[in-house]
């Protein structure tokens, strides 16, 4: 949609200006997130005291194992509770709403380990997506004139983006016979059915080979150029390198770096906690490792 | 032996009173267990509240029975209510915990309390205004090819299975519409629905109580057949055929629990009869005719493992579906 992308590409281009330091304020953020505590025991998970995530623009959100991203993520789209903090969307307080809720206000996310639901047809899976549907309630349920007209246009509509996806032809299977990297398509589809505003991914590249990557990639960017934000975590820099507009750095529950991606990469604080110094030449997870190496020198 | 008469026995036990009892407490147990994935383990709870509400309201307050229908329906979605609101909120195993817990309860309080007949019951004549209604001519017996009923079981036996159809037709219509859609994605992954925008809680507890009463009408049809109200006829084993008979059929088929209840009636009836023939002719010499209750229920047993074992979907179910993963 041309129309829409200079937006995205404003709101992108205006990150570049900022100075890539922790807690950085956005021109136009999205969400914003102040002092969330999430606590298991003695451990803090999660302690971050600032971010916000700008409008329209692919934020990733980086760091080791354990680090707390997708506790993060489990706070904020309500999937977990916070111990303390609170954040916005959309500037309304939305501290510990529910997730259905959150979805239904535009904040939708999908899940490290797929939840495809596989006893449902993939076109089911879809369908299910869809928001305000009044065969949804009980006892119009029953009569099938109230919802028929609504199901079509819900049907032509989740067709249309399982054709995007490549998974059109699959529609009357099973969700549960998709491959790995199919239910991540899948997932990544039925949560564009919602409409939604933010679009939190939590590791979408996870079990996908190469050549679905670059379609997923693709299609990350299309939902960015449609006017959606986008925040991600994940683990494989090429893709965090190639798509994401900003960087968000997590080590031990707290946010150590911003930045745009290319400054990221530079910080030593992130080739410490998380990259390693190899990172150019090797890119493994295995980062931690190479830097406990440095420390007795 | 005569293989006529033990097939007609049978046959009329599939299709005959008890059958129909335990048809429509299964129809509400696979809304709930087989679309909607709620372990109840607990639905003779229900049974026993829509018996005894009838039972209480025409034998004891002397009221009529139409009120103690209205009554068993409230009684069954505030039981409902009462289990689902602590427990849907959290894991499956929950729920299964609290209303195999509430069905004993409930048990032990209809046995000790004097308003509800305490252990004997309540007994009367329960169902007249039902019987009234009957249109069927005076006649003996209704002989239909091999079967044969009395005027008052042929009435049951028809306004049994016109009931069942009409609540057969009901799941079918539930859950062929997005609200059934919602149900059945409850079952297999209930974060993602709740992801996708979806309340899941109120769904649930809408199973729930909807699986409830079914069960309660199966109570009301119980205390109407049989006159009386029998607090040690709501155990824990009746819960436990209801699966049985969900599981034979095939869970989440519409037509799963008719078929289950039948088949697992006739098979039971089917192979009393056939052990008591035997020993009667001398064909069995190493039993006595005590033994066959407990031989019939060991028999029938060892078939629902080789059936668990060689057709694990059920009768109407899909190997395909039950194969994929169930994550």
């Amino acid at each position: 949609m041309p129309a829409e992308a200079p937006l995205a590409n404003a709101a992108v281009a205006a990150l570049a200006e900022l100075t890539p330091e922790p807690g950085v304020a956005k021109p136009d953020p999205i969400l914003r997130v102040d002092s969330v505590v999430r606590q298991f025991g003695g451990l803090r998970a999660v302690d971050v005291s600032h971010l916000e995530v700008q409008r329209g623009a692919i934020t990733a959100l980086i760091g080791p194992n354990g680090a707390g991203k997708s506790t993060f993520f489990n706070v904020i789209s309500g999937f977990d509770t916070s111990d303390d903090g609170s954040w916005t969307y959309n500037d309304e307080a939305i501290t510990n709403r529910a997730p259905n809720k959150l979805a239904r206000q535009g904040l939708v996310r999908t899940f490290q380990l797929t939840k495809s639901l596989s006893r449902l047809s993939v076109l089911d899976n879809m369908l299910l997506g869809a928001g305000g549907q009044t065969g949804e309630s009980i006892f119009p349920s029953i009569f099938k004139f109230t919802w028929a007209k609504q199901e079509s246009q819900n049907t032509k509509r989740a067709m249309e983006l399982l054709g995007r996806f490549n998974l059109a032809q699959k529609s009357a299977d099973f969700a549960g016979s998709l491959s790995g990297g199919q239910r991540k398509l899948l997932e990544m589809a039925r949560a564009l059915m919602l409409n939604p505003q933010l679009v939190m991914l939590d590791e979408p590249m996870a079990g996908v080979n190469p050549a679905l990557k670059q379609s997923l990639l693709d299609h990350i960017r299309d939902i960015r150029e449609e006017g959606t934000t986008v925040m991600f975590v994940e683990h494989d820099m090429d893709m965090v390198r190639d798509v994401s507009d900003w960087v968000v750095v997590m080590a031990q529950g707290a946010i150590i770096s911003e930045g745009t991606p290319g400054s990221v990469m530079q910080d030593q604080r992130v080739i410490d906690a998380y990259l390693g110094a190899h990172h150019d030449s090797a890119l493994t997870e295995s980062g931690q490792g190479l830097t406990t190496e440095e420390d007795p020198a | 032996m005569d293989f006529g008469f033990i097939l007609s026995q049978s046959l009329t036990q599939a299709i005959g009173v008890t059958a129909i009892i335990y048809c429509i407490a299964a129809i509400g147990l696979n809304i709930q267990f087989g679309y909607g994935g709620l372990l109840n383990f607990g639905q003779v709870a229900f049974v026993a509240v829509g018996a005894y509400a009838v039972g209480v309201t025409v034998v004891e307050v002397g009221s009529s029975l139409w009120l103690g229908v209205a009554f068993a329906v409230i009684i069954a979605i505030g039981l409902a209510l009462l289990l689902g609101i602590p427990t849907l909120r959290l894991r499956a195993d929950y729920l299964a915990i609290v209303t195999i817990a509430a069905s004993e309860i409930l048990r032990f309080l209809a046995k000790s309390a004097d308003f509800l007949g305490g252990s004997q019951g309540v007994t009367g004549s329960i169902g007249t205004e039902f019987y009234d209604l009957n249109p069927l001519p005076e006649w003996d017996r209704f002989e239909l090819g091999p079967l044969s009923f009395s005027r008052v079981d042929m009435w049951l036996v028809m306004t049994g299975w016109t009931f069942i159809a009409i609540m057969t037709l009901l799941t079918w219509l539930l859950m062929r519409s997005p609200w059934g859609r919602m149900v059945k994605g409850i079952r297999e992954d209930e974060d993602a629905v709740r992801s996708l925008g979806k309340n899941t809680y109120l769904r649930k507890l809408q199973v729930l109580m909807l699986g409830g009463v079914f069960a309660a009408f199966a109570g009301v049809f119980s205390a109407v057949s049989k006159g009386s109200v029998q607090p040690d006829g709501f155990v824990p084993d009746f819960t436990f055929f209801l699966y049985v008979m969900l599981i034979l059929g095939g869970t989440a088929r519409v037509a799963g629990p008719l078929l289950g209840a039948a088949i697992f009636w006739f098979l039971l009836v089917f192979v009393e009869q056939v052990l008591k023939e035997g020993v009667a002719n001398d064909v069995i010499t190493f039993i006595s005719v005590t033994q066959i209750g407990p031989i019939r229920f060991i028999l029938v047993g060892i078939g629902l493992m080789l059936l668990m074992i060689f057709r694990p979907q059920g009768i109407l179910g899909d190997r395909k579906e039950l194969m994929l993963d169930a994550r």
